[in-house]
C-alpha cells in the first residue's frame, strides 16, 4: 500500500446518523446488526456478549453490543446514547443510538443533537406509538431534516406488504405536518438480518435499497456557502499575537475579509489567520473548522461576540421567541429567569410569555398553565439581559438555537423563530427626518489587560431639541456652548449651555465662532470662516484612501477627549 | 472538510472551551499514543502555546522505557509536568499480586484523585476514546465528578450543540474528552499525517509489539510484524482483535472497566 492510498484512506468522508424511535421497537438491534453483518465488531465484544447472553439465557443480543452498561443490559433497554463508528464501502458512518424510553429523552436529545440524517424505527407489529411521534419531533426542533422509515420486525407479521404501508402512510402524514418528509421507507427484520446489508426473500415486494444501501446514498451537505457566522471561544494573548480564536459554523473567513463583531458591531479587516505549523497557514478558513483571526483593529474582544461579513451580520437583540423543548426535572416556570448559553455567548433569559405548549401525539396547541413540564415542547418569549448576536434557527443553525440552564444543569434547548429586531442603539438627536447618529458621548479607556484602547457606548441613546445633554465624562469634556457636525448624515446640531439648541441640515449650518466637534467628539482644527468652508469640502470628499490624511489635516482628538486608564470595570 | 480535519477542528474547539471556561486545568498524558496526540492538538488549540501543565500519574509499574521517555519528552517541549503516586499505597506494597482491580484502583483511581484534591484541579483533559470499551462509549464530552470522584453515569446531563457541563459545585471536576469521537485508526492516521513522534513500544521488535500501553505486569505484548506507522495502520485495516485485549484488568469481569470508571478510573 501506498502512503498515497493512506491518504485518500484518511480523507474518506464521515457521516453521522442517529436511529430514532419507540422503546423497544429495536433500535439497538438494528444498528447491533449493522455492525455485526458489516464486520465491523471486535471479537472481543462479541465473545463478551456471547458469553453474557447465555449467562442471562438470552440468545446472541445484537443490542448488547451497543449497550454496555450492566443496568441496560439486565433490563434490556438503552439508557444512554452511545456512538459506534464502522466502515462501508462508500464511507465511514458514526451510528447513533438514542434511548426510546420516555424517561431518557435527554439522552435520546444528546445522541441525536449533531446528527447529519436520521433514521426513525417501528415495530411492524405495535405500530406507531408515543416515541415514535416525539422522536420525530425532536428530531424536526433539532433541525435534522433528513430522515428514513426502517419498519423493523417484518418476521412477526408475516412480512405482509399491508402492514407496512400503513405504518409508513400514518407516520408520513405526522411528518408532513412537522413540514419533513422521509427521503425513504423500507422493512426489515434486524433480528434476521433481513434487508439490513442482505436483500430477503421474505420481502420480494420491495424493490428499495437494503439499510447500508440507503445510507451510501445519503448526501454530505455542508455549511460551506452560507454566511459567515464564527463565534468567539477566547482572545489569546500568549505571545505578541492577539488572536481571536473559535470555529466556524458557517461560511468562509478570509485574509483581507471586512468583518463585524457583533453584538458592538464594530468593523474591522482580517489581516491573517496565524498557526502552530507553518503547514497549516492559509489565506481562508472553512465551516467546521476551528481557527484564528488577528484583525486590523484592536477592538476590546471578547467571548461571545459573533464575527461576520459586514454585508450578512447577524440580527443584535435582546427578545426572541423561540420553540423549546424542557428537559429538567423542575418544570419552566413563566417569569423565572434562567441562564441561556446560545453559540459561546452567556446572558440571562426572563421568560416573560409561555405562549402555548405543542401535544406531541397530535401537533396541536394547548393551553399552558404558567409552566412547562419535562419532556414538553412549547413556544416561549424570552428577554434577554443583554442584547445577543444571533440568527433565526431556519437561517443560520448555530447561532439561532440555544440552551438554558437552572443552576448547574442544562434544562431545556430551543430554537428562534422570531428576533426582536430594533435599529441598533446608537446616540442620535433628531428632529423630525432629521436624523445624526453620533457617538460624541463614547467614553475611551485604555484595557490594561487587553493593552488596547477600547470604547463604551453610553446607556442614552437619544436627544431632541431642548435636551440636556452630558458635557463631562471620564474621557471627555466638552464646552457649554459649542457645534457638532456630522458629515455622514448632513446634520449640525447646535449645543447652548448644555442643551441642544437646535438641530439642521448641514448645509443650512453657518459657522458661528464657536468651537466645533465632528460626530465622533474630535475637535475641528477651525479658527475661520474660511477654514471651515475649506475643512467642509475636503471631508465631503472623504475616502478609505485619504480619509487619515484628511483627519491628520483637520481633526484633534485631544482637543476635548483624552483617555484615562481603565480595565473590565470602566463603565460609565 | 476530511474525516481527520473535522476530528481535529472538534477536539480544538473542544480544548479551546475548556480552556475559556474552567478554572485550574491539567492534562493527563499517560505517554501512549491518544495523550501524544492530545499534546499535539493543544500546541494547535493555543498557537504553539501549552497553557497547562501535564500531569503522569505513575503506578511505579509502568513500563521503563514510558518514564525514560516521558522524561525526554518533557525536557524537549519544557512541558510543566506534575508527576504523581500513591506513595502511601506504593509503601504498603501494593501490587498486581494484590488483585488487578484492587491496584488499579489504589495506584491509578486514588492516586489521580489525590492529584485532582491536591492542585485544586477543575479540569482533567483525558485522551479517553468512544471506540475504546463499553463504558467509554456512553461519555459525554465534559464529563463530571463529584467530590469523591464518582461518575454518575446513570444519570448524566444532556449535552448538545456544543454546549458543555461548564456549571457545577465548587468540589467537582470536569474530565474533558476532547478525543471521544476519535478511533484507534483515525490516531494513527492522524499520526502519519503530522509526523507526531510516538514512543517506540508500538513498534514491533521479533515479531512483537504493544497496541495499548500501560503497566508491566498487566500489559501484553501483540503478535505484530508492524515497524513504521503505516504498517500499523495497515494491521488494524485488518484486525478484530480488541485494542485493549492485552490490557489484564479489563478482562477481569464483564463490568470491570464501568465499575473502575464509576469510582474515578480514567
Amino acid at each position: 500500500m501506498t502512503e498515497d492510498r493512506h491518504l485518500a484512506k484518511a480523507s474518506r468522508e464521515k457521516l453521522k446518523i442517529v436511529v430514532a424511535g419507540h422503546v423497544d421497537h429495536g433500535k439497538s438491534t438494528v444498528i447491533g446488526r449493522l455492525l455485526y453483518d458489516t464486520n465491523s465488531v471486535n471479537l472481543g465484544l462479541v465473545e463478551k456478549v456471547k458469553r453474557i447472553s447465555a449467562e442471562t439465557g438470552h440468545p446472541f443480543e445484537f443490542a448488547f453490543l451497543l449497550d454496555a452498561f450492566e443496568e441496560e443490559r439486565k433490563q434490556g433497554i438503552t439508557i444512554d446514547t452511545t456512538q459506534l463508528q464502522f466502515r462501508a464501502a462508500l464511507r465511514d458512518y458514526v451510528i447513533i443510538d438514542a434511548p426510546g424510553h420516555k424517561e431518557f429523552l435527554k439522552n435520546m436529545i444528546s445522541g441525536a443533537s449533531d446528527a447529519e440524517a436520521a433514521f426513525l424505527v417501528v415495530d411492524a407489529e405495535k405500530g406507531v406509538e408515543e416515541q415514535s411521534r416525539r422522536h420525530a419531533h425532536m428530531l424536526s426542533l433539532l433541525g435534522v431534516r433528513r430522515l428514513g422509515l426502517l419498519v423493523n420486525k417484518m418476521d412477526l407479521v408475516n412480512y405482509d406488504q399491508k402492514v407496512f404501508l400503513a405504518i409508513t402512510a400514518a407516520l408520513n402524514e405526522y411528518l408532513a405536518s412537522l413540514g419533513l418528509t422521509a427521503t425513504i421507507a423500507l422493512p426489515l427484520s434486524a433480528l434476521l438480518g433481513e434487508n439490513v446489508a442482505q436483500p430477503s426473500p421474505h420481502l420480494a415486494w420491495y424493490q428499495g435499497p437494503t439499510l447500508l444501501a440507503a445510507l451510501d446514498s445519503l448526501e454530505k451537505v455542508t455549511e460551506e456557502e452560507s454566511d459567515l457566522r464564527l463565534p468567539i471561544q477566547d482572545v489569546y494573548k500568549f505571545d505578541d499575537r492577539r488572536v481571536l480564536a473559535g470555529r466556524i459554523e458557517s461560511g468562509r473567513a478570509r485574509i483581507n475579509d471586512r468583518i463585524m463583531i457583533s453584538p458592538g458591531n464594530k468593523i474591522t479587516t482580517v489581516v491573517s489567520l496565524p498557526a502552530w505549523l507553518e503547514r497549516d497557514l492559509k489565506d481562508e478558513g472553512r465551516a467546521g473548522e476551528s481557527v484564528g483571526l488577528m484583525v486590523a483593529d484592536e477592538f476590546y474582544n471578547r467571548r461571545g461576540e459573533v464575527i461576520s461579513l459586514v454585508d450578512n451580520p447577524p440580527l443584535v437583540s435582546d427578545r426572541l421567541k423561540a420553540s423549546i423543548f424542557w428537559l429538567g426535572q423542575k418544570p419552566l416556570i413563566l417569569k423565572r429567569r434562567y441562564k441561556i448559553k446560545l453559540a459561546t455567548a452567556e446572558a440571562e433569559a426572563a421568560v416573560i410569555e409561555i405562549h402555548h405548549l405543542i401535544d406531541s401525539d397530535s401537533l396541536a396547541p394547548i393551553k399552558a398553565e404558567g409552566q412547562v413540564r419535562l419532556n414538553e415542547v412549547a413556544v416561549v418569549e424570552l428577554s434577554l439581559s443583554r442584547p445577543l448576536a444571533m440568527d433565526l434557527f431556519a437561517s443560520r443553525k448555530a447561532t439561532g438555537r440555544f440552551v438554558l440552564q437552572d443552576g448547574y444543569d442544562v434544562v431545556g434547548g430551543g430554537v428562534i423563530t422570531w428576533i426582536e429586531d430594533r435599529p441598533p442603539v446608537r446616540t442620535g438627536f433628531s428632529l423630525g427626518a432629521l436624523k445624526a447618529r453620533c457617538e460624541i458621548f463614547e467614553e475611551y479607556f485604555y484595557h490594561v489587560g487587553e493593552m488596547a484602547v477600547n470604547k463604551i457606548k453610553p446607556p442614552r441613546p437619544h436627544y431632541g431639541v431642548g435636551d440636556p445633554v452630558p458635557l463631562v465624562g471620564r474621557s471627555y469634556r466638552y464646552p457649554e456652548s459649542f457645534d457638532i457636525v456630522v458629515f455622514r448624515d448632513q446634520v449640525a446640531i447646535q449645543i447652548r449651555n448644555g442643551q441642544v439648541a437646535n438641530i439642521l441640515p448641514l448645509a443650512e449650518f453657518v459657522y458661528g465662532q464657536l468651537p466645533l466637534v465632528n460626530g465622533r467628539g474630535f475637535g475641528l482644527k477651525i479658527q475661520s470662516n474660511e477654514d471651515w468652508l475649506k475643512a467642509r469640502d475636503d471631508l465631503a470628499t472623504s475616502n478609505p484612501e485619504n480619509e487619515s490624511s484628511l483627519a491628520e489635516r483637520w481633526l484633534d482628538f485631544n482637543a476635548y477627549r483624552h483617555i484615562p486608564i481603565g480595565g473590565d470595570d470602566f463603565h460609565i | 472538510m476530511n474525516h481527520l480535519q473535522s476530528l481535529e477542528a472538534y477536539s480544538l474547539f473542544i480544548l479551546r472551551e475548556a480552556y475559556a471556561k474552567l478554572g485550574r486545568l491539567g492534562l493527563l498524558w499517560s505517554i501512549g499514543k491518544d495523550s501524544t496526540v492530545l499534546l499535539w492538538l493543544a500546541k494547535k488549540a493555543f498557537f504553539g502555546h501549552c497553557p497547562f501543565p501535564f500531569i503522569h500519574v505513575d503506578t511505579s509499574y509502568k513500563i521503563p522505557q514510558m518514564i525514560v521517555y516521558r522524561d525526554k519528552v518533557a525536557k524537549e517541549l519544557g512541558l510543566e509536568m506534575i508527576v504523581h503516586q500513591n506513595v502511601k499505597a506504593l509503601a504498603a506494597g501494593m501490587g498486581p499480586d494484590k488483585g488487578r482491580l484492587i491496584c488499579c484502583q489504589a495506584l491509578k483511581t486514588e492516586a489521580l484523585s489525590e492529584m485532582t484534591a491536591k492542585h485544586g484541579f477543575e479540569g482533567l483533559i483525558v485522551g479517553v476514546r468512544r471506540d475504546e470499551e463499553g463504558s467509554r462509549s456512553k461519555e459525554r464530552v465534559f464529563s463530571e465528578r463529584t467530590k469523591d470522584d464518582v461518575w454518575d453515569y446513570v444519570h448524566q446531563p444532556p449535552e448538545l450543540w456544543g454546549q458543555f457541563k461548564t456549571d457545577f459545585p465548587k468540589g467537582h471536576h470536569i474530565r474533558v474528552h476532547p478525543l471521544l469521537q476519535w478511533s484507534e485508526i483515525d490516531i494513527w492516521r492522524y499520526i502519519d499525517q503530522e509526523r507526531i513522534p510516538v514512543i517506540d513500544l508500538y513498534f514491533a521488535k521479533n515479531g512483537q509489539r504493544y497496541r495499548s500501553l500501560g503497566c508491566a505486569p498487566c500489559t501484553g505484548l501483540i503478535d505484530s510484524q508492524a515497524t513504521t506507522v503505516p504498517d500499523i495502520i495497515r494491521e488494524l485495516e485488518n484486525t478484530k482483535v480488541s485494542e485493549r485485549a492485552g490490557r489484564a484488568q479489563d478482562q477481569e469481569d464483564a463490568y470491570a472497566m464501568q465499575k473502575l470508571r464509576r469510582d474515578g478510573y480514567m
